[in-house]
């Protein structure tokens, strides 16, 4: 999330004084044999926007059944505002969700789909009617009141769902892949107008995607899973930055891989031995990696210069062929292979007109960066 | 249009014609004529080989008397009323106790339902007949279930259930009980279940759920399920003459006793043409029922 520069950066996870909103305490699910949740330890805190990433059945669905009461956990506990909450039904917790399938009553209208949860609850009848009118107007469906559900569009189906997951004001709102069958435009739209919503009502959201870019743009922080564990939980930027592992680095955007191995180690300066023939990469990595620890270098397409000429100022530069051009409106992607084999990506932003680009394929260029651009990961 | 397509659309049309259209027109025929002690009994008889005088003598013999008698009778009109409080109640009672089948079967797991399936379809494999039978040697005084019943203790003298509308009530919900719970099932089984999920995780508890979402969600069901039972309940015959005693009056039995023991086939075929009327109105009821089914589901 961008923070404008005078107010205060929102990282209650810093803050050793904040309490989580949320804990998993070791949580572990299993179906039978299957372990669909293996040992999770996490903290969500008040007020964030977390979004849960990962690949298809890595239990992110899973996660938010049991944060909703309808699945239990095998082992482990989770933790509501300090509660335990394994022995609490789902109506009886201040927990919404917003389900994959949007799940609407069918036989309801738009607004008795909205007024569901309100009636079930401690709200006075006669301000029932205001609370729908307002969460109808807050997602932009006010014509649409009478419908059922059969009669409005996907998109205007998924606010619904929205709007009936919000007008209870739970503490923390689920959203399950909310945007998943959303046109890429109405998507950005919607990610804004939730985003919009998440500061207006203050509600803790717990996002699941499988879309990447999505839960860069609208989360305070990531969790990246694969097989039913958390494998790094970061803010955007960090996650994008700084990936922990060769898993996160792929997951999340365009990564050039390089396989190695550390050679000398001088403080946190490395130089890595790749293949025969080629100039070792030098590059920053953690303190105190020992010789010979085989690695990987990641380096962001985008931190790739291309280049006909060798360049003088940056401490990496590696020459090869050009034999692709991905040309992506803003941005064009050059593959460059190198002498053995291995292809670089570089990313270069369109400031010019395609038509003024000097360099195409089977051109021999030189793809570069500096030594802080890439990353030595371990795993 | 080719002459196949016309093939496909009019054979259909044709087997209506043939079994539903030709029967009737020839019942509403015999009804407006007048008996007769003749083979068959009744004149004027249409014979078309005589040509066209003995078509013109058909129609101006024609006549509505049998329908006035069918008025002046109170038995008609009270076998009809009464056949239609029998055929109501049961139809509530078979609703009572196929709504819990059909819910149960919709709840049991996949690998369960299709024997669950089988099992509700299984009485049809013998013989309708037969299975009526049954119950007599279920319920008479001296059948299974006095039997039990006094074994246990429950009672010291045998139930009369046997020869009394109980027993037709009995007949009659265990005969059509699967055309009750099949169409419940078939819309219980449609239902996504996060539908529920979302109730309760909106405060509902798992009962209020059932009320606000299941229950109305499967009314379809119920409506279909209802006239499937209702329709052909109205005019049974074998049920109330075999399990029911001389106090039980349907119009099916009516009918019978009209064409086989009376021979007056012209007031029988009177009873028939009002029973079909009368049943009209619900079968266009449960067509619609079915059409607003049909499109809430596009
Ligand atoms: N009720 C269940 N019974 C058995 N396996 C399940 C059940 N629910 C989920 N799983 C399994 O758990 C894994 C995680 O599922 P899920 O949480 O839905 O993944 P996703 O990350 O795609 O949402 C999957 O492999 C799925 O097959
Ligand atoms: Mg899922």
């Amino acid at each position: 999330m961008a923070q404008p520069g005078n107010k205060p950066v929102f990282a209650p996870w810093n803050d050793p004084h904040q309490k989580p909103l949320i804990q998993f305490k070791n949580v572990t699910k299993r179906f039978g044999d299957f372990v669909a949740i293996d040992d999770l330890t996490l903290d969500i805190y008040a007020k964030e926007f977390f979004a849960l990433l990962g690949p298809s059945g890595c239990g992110k669905t899973t996660l938010m059944r049991m944060l909703a009461g309808f699945e239990n956990v095998t082992r482990g506990e989770i933790l509501l505002d300090g509660q335990d909450i394994a022995r609490v039904p789902p109506n009886k917790r201040a927990v919404n969700m917003m389900f994959q399938s949007y799940a609407l009553f069918p036989h309801l209208s738009v607004a008795n789909n909205i007024a569901f949860g309100l009636k079930r609850s401690s709200m006075p009848k006669e301000k029932i009617p205001a609370r729908v009118e307002e969460m109808l107007r807050l997602v932009h469906l006010e014509q649409f009141a009478n419908r059922k559900p059969h009669q409005i569009s996907g998109g205007q189906r998924q606010r619904v769902a929205l709007a009936r997951s919000l007008a209870k004001a739970p503490k923390l709102l689920l959203l399950d892949e909310p945007l998943g069958a959303l046109d890429k435009k109405l998507r950005q739209d919607t990610q804004f107008e939730l985003m919009d919503i998440q500061e207006k009502t203050g509600t803790t959201f717990v996002i699941v995607t499988h879309d990447q870019e999505e839960a860069m743009t609208v989360a305070s922080r990531v969790a990246v899973m694969d097989n039913g564990r958390m494998i790094q939980v970061d803010t955007p930027d960090r996650i994008y930055e700084t990936p922990n592992s060769v898993y996160v680095a792929d997951f999340i955007g365009d990564v050039n891989l390089i396989k190695g191995r550390i050679e000398s180690s001088g403080g946190d300066n490395y130089t890595i031995q790749w293949a025969e023939g080629q100039a070792p990469i030098t590059a920053a990595g953690p303190q105190g990696l020992t010789s010979g620890t085989s690695c990987h270098f990641a380096i962001r397409p985008e931190k790739v210069a291309i280049s006909a000429e060798k360049p003088t100022d940056r401490s990496n530069a590696l020459q090869g062929k050009i034999l692709d051009i991905a040309y992506l409106g803003n941005v064009s992607t050059y593959h460059v292979e190198l002498a053995n084999g291995q292809i670089i990506k570089a990313q270069v932003a369109n400031n010019r007109r395609i038509s003024r680009r000097d360099m195409t394929w089977d051109d021999n260029v030189w793809v570069s960066f500096t030594d802080t651009a890439g990353l030595v990961l371990l795993k | 249009m080719n002459f196949r397509r016309l093939f496909l659309i009019a054979t259909p049309y044709f087997w209506l014609l043939a079994l539903f259209l030709i029967p009737f027109l020839i019942v509403l025929k015999i009804s407006l004529s007048d008996p007769a002690v003749s083979i068959p009994p009744y004149t004027p008889t249409l014979d078309l080989s005589a040509g066209w005088g003995s078509i013109k003598t058909f129609f101006t013999e024609l006549d509505f008397e049998n329908f006035i008698f069918l008025t002046e009778d109170a038995l008609y009109w009270k076998a009809y009323l009464s056949s239609l409080q029998i055929a109501a109640i049961s139809t509530f009672l078979a609703l009572l106790v196929g709504y819990p089948i059909a819910y149960a079967m919709a709840q049991a797991s996949d690998s369960w339902r299709p024997t669950l399936m089988m099992l509700v379809i299984l009485p049809f494999w013998t013989s309708f007949l037969i299975r009526v039978y049954a119950w007599i040697g279920i319920l008479s005084n001296e059948g299974f279930l006095n039997q039990l019943l006094q074994w246990i203790g429950l009672i010291n003298e045998p139930l009369t259930i046997l020869n009394t509308n109980a027993a037709v009530y009995i007949g009659i919900i265990y005969t059509y009980l699967p055309f009750m719970v099949l169409p419940i099932y078939s819309a219980l089984e449609k239902m996504d279940e996060s539908l529920i999920e979302a109730a309760e995780d909106l405060g509902c508890s798992r009962l209020s759920a059932f009320w606000l979402v299941t229950f109305p969600l499967s009314r379809p069901g119920m409506i279909a399920g209802c006239f499937l039972v209702f329709i052909p309940a109205l005019g049974e015959f074998v049920i109330p003459s075999l399990l029911g005693g001389s106090g039980t009056l349907m119009i099916g039995k009516v009918l019978w006793e009209e064409f086989f023991n009376n021979r007056d086939w012209p007031v029988a075929s009177a009873v028939a043409v009002v029973l079909l009327l009368i049943l009209i109105i619900p079968i266009i009821l449960f067509q619609r029922n079915e059409q607003k089914q049909r499109e809430a589901d596009q």
